[in-house]
């Protein structure tokens, strides 16, 4: 019994709610989340991990939009090649994009599946939000 | 993901490329024909000449240029303006459990919402898009044409039957530039070989035989579109921007622009030198056949015109399901059949930027008429006599001005009337995206419970024609 118990936990947690932190645009149009720590995870990890994690996010995006002169001389390049080096190469922003998703799934392993919760890589919901799905907390009195 | 997901991605591919080149493009198409018209003209009445008493270089550099105009145009067209993806419905729901919180109302539907920002000084609106169920970010607005918000929107260009957005505003930007050294190009050269055969034959002869007349005017709108665009990217602001005023110093002494850096020059390299962000739209592939909801799944937004059942009525019922049910019935083609569990979903290629824009989806809904089929042509819209095939395609540009209008649910006009669009008469305008109005079809008959094979009939159905 014990075992098809656990087998469950481990197959089919069941989603208890789901919280979404919205874009910042204080910033103007760049992609910045708000590193406000929402009041329903309050119990399930501590504000500063969370803090952390949205601004080492914002920070990666910030990089991906950055205007400079790498990111200039990429769009020369492909303004002359007829945008058809993008054929072969990726561009600076997807790039950090995938940074970004190795980032979240690091997070994801380290600190936030432990404490039942997921990031869901705001890629995935269009750059809109940070939806982290809280799982329900089996572990307390189901003898596990 | 869904069984057999790699040949059905190919041939949904494929499938959206005819569609749009029937349904949607017929604008593009136009404007094809126009240049080519030039090109053609001036390749055999000038260039022969110019050729042979100037240099061989002429018809080459006039042709790369043709080129490089063409390749710009379907740039434009076929690329992702910066479409944002719609919330998924737990998002919808949370953004609503806010916001109900905020008002302290509930039930009925309250005024349009609206959250304030202060963006380098200045108060900015962000409004609430009730289609998308989101937020609009700064800058982005919704385009009632293509039915989705469109991140940094300039103005939707029929001409190029998409969007110009954040996306892909430098391909619109060189395309009209390049355009306006081509229509230059071809008129001084029209020019001097009318000097030069008038030696021979006489001005009045030689004038006759040139195209002249309409390089000219050809020559000062596009050159004036240019000029604008130039003056937009300068000081960094949309089309839409511009027309509404905006950052405009009328509207108060402390208005300002608060996205431009200040700098002509370094808003020139923003705008047309800067990161190119990756289409939004194109992350899942395929929405799974299991939701009966009929709004778009967890990605938000794969198909262009699923939208929600609350977008109002546009389009009288019976009308809509009448002409829908005429499309159904020419359908014959098996094209789908092996597909028939999924739903039509249009992903963008896998290319890098240039995502199809996934319209064809839109066409599911079918045409919306107000005319019975058959019906002919409303006179003053001389291109939509060109933009259909099947005669129930007709009534949809006659029908699609009535509907453009009611389709803001929020306060603001979405289509802005650009410079290039004014001149254009009414049915014209909407020619070239019929694709708007069928989302409204859509909506009046969408049945959740028979979508997938509504779905799967209808697209059958317009692929038929498409094939005529």
């Amino acid at each position: 019994m014990a075992e098809t118990h656990s087998l469950q936990d481990l197959q089919q947690p069941a989603v208890s709610s789901k919280v979404f932190v919205q874009r910042d645009y204080s910033s103007g149009t760049i992609c910045k989340f708000q590193t406000k720590f929402p009041s329903e995870l309050e119990s399930r990890m501590d504000k500063q991990q969370f803090e952390e994690t949205m601004q080492s996010l914002n920070n990666l995006y910030a990089e991906a939009e950055k205007l400079g002169g790498k990111s200039y001389l990429e769009g020369c390049l492909a303004c002359l090649t007829a945008y058809t080096i993008f054929l072969c190469m990726e561009t600076h922003y997807e790039k950090v994009l995938k940074k970004i998703a190795k980032y979240i799934k690091d997070q994801n392993e380290k600190i936030y599946a432990p404490r039942g919760l997921l990031l869901t890589d705001p890629i995935e919901r269009g750059l809109r939000v940070v939806e982290i799905t809280i799982f329900e907390d089996r572990s307390i009195g189901s003898g596990r | 993901m869904p069984q057999g997901s790699g040949s059905a991605l190919s041939n949904f591919q494929v499938l959206s490329f005819v569609l749009m080149l029937k349904w949607g493009y017929m604008k593009i198409l136009l404007m094809l024909c126009c240049c080519s018209f030039f090109i053609i003209c001036f390749y055999f009445t000038s260039c022969p000449f110019l050729a042979q008493q100037l240099t061989p270089i002429i018809p080459v550099l006039g042709g790369a240029l043709f080129l490089f105009v063409l390749g710009t145009l379907l740039r434009t067209s076929f690329s992702d303006p910066g479409v944002l993806p719609r919330a998924t419905p737990d998002e919808a729901a949370d953004l609503e459990r806010q916001i109900d919180v905020a008002n302290g109302t509930k039930g009925y539907r309250p005024p349009p919402r609206t959250k304030e920002v202060v963006i380098n000084g200045q108060t900015v609106k962000l409004k609430y898009c009730f289609t998308c169920k989101i937020f609009r970010p700064p800058r982005a607005s919704h385009c009632s044409l293509c039915d989705n918000c469109v991140e940094r929107f300039d103005h939707h260009c029929p001409w190029v039957g998409n969007c110009v957005g954040r996306r892909n505003y430098r391909f619109f930007y060189m395309f009209i530039l390049s355009l306006s050294f081509l229509t230059i190009f071809i008129f001084a050269f029209v020019i001097t070989h009318i000097i030069l055969s008038s030696y021979q034959k006489g001005f009045l002869t030689a004038l006759k035989e040139s195209p002249v007349v309409v390089c000219f005017f050809s020559v000062w709108s596009i050159v004036g579109l240019s000029g604008f665009h130039t003056y937009l990217i300068s000081s960094n602001q949309t089309t839409n921007e511009d027309i509404k005023g905006s950052w405009s110093s009328k509207r108060g002494k402390d208005n300002y622009n608060p996205y431009s850096s200040g700098n002509i020059f370094t808003n020139c390299c923003v705008a047309l030198c800067g990161p190119l962000p990756p289409s939004l739209i194109d992350r899942r592939g395929f929405i799974e056949a299991d939701a009966p909801q009929m709004a778009p799944p967890t990605n938000g937004i794969t198909m262009y015109g699923a939208t929600q059942s609350q977008q109002s009525h546009m389009c009288d019922q019976d009308q809509c399901i009448q002409s829908t049910k005429y499309v159904l019935q020419a359908a014959t083609t098996p094209l789908l059949q092996q597909h028939s569990s999924e739903p039509v979903i249009i992903t963008s290629s896998p290319e890098n930027g240039t995502s199809l824009p996934a319209r064809a989806s839109l066409t599911l809904g079918g045409p919306c008429s107000s005319l019975p089929l058959g019906q002919p042509t409303p006179p003053t819209s001389t291109p939509s006599l060109s933009c259909h095939e099947a005669t129930d395609m007709l009534p949809i540009h006659g029908h699609a001005l009535n509907h453009t209008h009611p389709l803001q649910e929020q306060a603001a006009l979405h289509h802005y009337l650009t410079p290039e669009e004014v001149p254009s008469p009414p049915g014209m305008l909407h020619c070239g995206s019929p694709l708007g109005h069928s989302h409204t079809v859509q909506t009046s008959f969408y049945n959740p419970a028979s979508q997938d094979s509504l779905h799967e009939d209808s697209v059958r159905g317009l692929v038929k024609l498409s094939s005529v």
